[in-house]
């Protein structure tokens, strides 16, 4: 037998990082992958029971690997206007916001969430795998404001709970000082903290589709944290859950994954991502020409497509129009069988004229072509 | 994880159990850890032929797709249809309820030895 993940294991990254949680993860039992050169948990048992722990009770994730860039100064609120998609300016203290950083052609260097911390101050949380570029172009766009922009990421450890039960592992959590009410706490919105004698961010946000927590927390303060949670939760059915259930969880909830659905030659209004470029805001933002003309009307655009059966189709297979159409109209960025639906689901770029929800199209899965039929996104939503 | 000494395996991460002329293939824990939770098998029909060293099916997890090998070149005298119908027998319990297929062949290929291939995997 062979695999592709086994392939992978095979290419040995040229600079290994580990977690400041990484020992509690070994200890755990954790498999792991190279992420963005980063050894993360990849799975502790099972993706399933990790997938549906996080749908049913709760899961813990180690997000240490993300990158933490923070923008202080006068001119905050003003800059970012300029160097995001979005207008921070706008949002309140201890609101985020999912915004995009936009090259001058209209292409996404990552997809980002902003944290409004203090009045003069925001956090910036970027992907793993744009760390540098992230920072790199935020850096370069500072000049003309009173602002400094600093990469905290190896300061800073991110944790996150998710599921129904996460905020009473929270208030459950010895030691975790919150400032303010978590259950008045709304979808992306932050309170600060403590932990023991150190700072933490607490965010209602997360990366499931379904309820949860985000926690900024110091490196030196990590792993305590981390071990807190864990206790609290082992009433509340709390699982460490890994990279592979994070995927099938935020691929269920319809998210875009950096990498995958997003790049620098795809502009936003293709991805879904129209309402995240602000073109009503008067700054004349990195991008914002770009924008204005958007991509060309034959670009394709991203659907989501849901099949029966067991065989999933997966990141680069071709997308056609007929069980016999010889030139491809698509591709699929993320595929996987759904672990809550029980089917095949996926998220691909078509061309616009296969975008109509309830078209059906095939996918080629190693040969075989599979009907599939364009379905709106998200395919899963928590009841509320 | 530990593999069965008492078996024969390959470089694919199968394992292969011959008795007379039979071989029943299934893949190792190693393998079946490496994948994931498996949720798919599909499995030759039986009474094909089969070269050994071919892709004769595959077993998919949430992340990732595995090919099959055929470990000898014979007849598919009989494939597993509970592990068709649950996939996470692969993950349960790979050497036994996971097996996968029944070769009738007529001459055995060299395959690893136990020790080989727990070294093949660094164990």
């Amino acid at each position: 037998m062979t695999s592709d993940t086994a392939a992978h294991n095979d290419s040995t990254p040229t600079v290994e990082r580990f977690s400041p949680l990484h020992q509690a993860h070994v200890d755990a039992g954790a498999g792991f992958t190279d992420f963005a050169g980063w050894q993360m948990p990849v799975r502790y048992s099972s993706d399933l029971a990790e997938h549906h722990a996080v749908r049913t009770s709760a899961g813990i994730f180690d997000l240490s690997h993300m990158a933490e860039i923070v923008v202080t100064g006068p001119d905050a609120g003003a800059y970012l206007d300029y160097a995001l998609a979005g207008k921070l300016s706008a949002i309140d203290l201890l609101q985020a916001k999912y915004s995009l950083i936009l090259n001058r052609a209209g292409g996404i260097i990552d997809d980002i969430v902003v944290y409004r911390t203090t009045e003069n101050e925001y956090l910036v949380i970027a992907n793993a795998g744009n760390r540098f570029q992230a920072f790199e172009a935020l850096a370069a766009r500072a000049a003309r404001f009173d602002v400094t922009v600093t990469d905290r990421s190896d300061d800073v450890a991110l944790i996150a709970v998710q599921g129904p039960n996460s905020r009473a592992i929270l208030e459950a959590t010895a030691g975790l000082t919150v400032d303010g009410d978590l259950s008045a706490l709304k979808y992306y919105r932050a309170l600060g903290g403590t932990f023991q004698a150190g700072t933490v961010l607490i965010a209602r946000t997360g990366y499931t589709g379904e309820d949860g927590f985000e926690l900024y927390v110091d490196v030196p303060d990590a792993a305590a944290l981390w071990d807190a949670l864990r206790a609290a939760g082992a009433s509340f059915g709390l699982v460490p859950a890994g990279l592979a259930s994070r995927d099938t969880l935020r691929l269920e909830a319809g998210m875009p994954l950096y990498g995958h659905e997003l790049s620098t030659s795809t502009y936003p209004a293709q991805a879904g991502l129209g309402r995240v470029v602000n073109l009503a805001k008067e700054v004349d933002f990195v991008g914002r020409e770009a924008s204005e003309e958007g991509p060309s009307a034959e670009a394709r655009v991203l659907v989501g497509l849901a099949s029966a059966g067991k065989r999933a189709g997966r990141a680069d297979y071709l997308v056609y129009r007929s069980a016999d159409a010889t030139v491809a109209d698509g591709v699929i960025t993320s595929g996987a069988l759904s672990p809550t639906l029980g089917h095949p689901i996926a998220m691909a770029y078509v061309a616009p004229g296969l975008a109509r929800l309830g078209t059906e199209v095939f996918v080629d899965v190693r040969g075989t072509r599979i009907p599939a039929t364009v379905t709106a996104l998200p395919f899963y939503k928590r009841q509320k | 994880m530990a593999e069965h000494s008492e078996l024969q395996y390959t470089a694919e991460h199968e394992w292969v159990q011959v008795d007379g002329d039979t071989a029943t293939v299934g893949i190792t824990a190693y393998a079946a850890d490496k994948l994931g939770d498996v949720v798919f098998v599909e499995l030759p029909a039986v009474g094909s032929d089969v070269a050994g060293g071919t892709v004769v099916g595959e077993i998919e997890s949430t992340k990732s797709v595995g090919e099959l090998f055929a470990p000898v070149t014979g007849t598919i005298a009989e494939t597993n249809d509970a592990v068709v119908e649950s996939p996470e027998l692969v993950n349960s319990d790979p050497f036994g309820a996971g097996w996968l297929l029944k070769v009738t062949f007529t001459e055995l290929p060299p395959l690893l030895s136990y020790a080989e291939y727990s070294a093949l995997i660094g164990e």
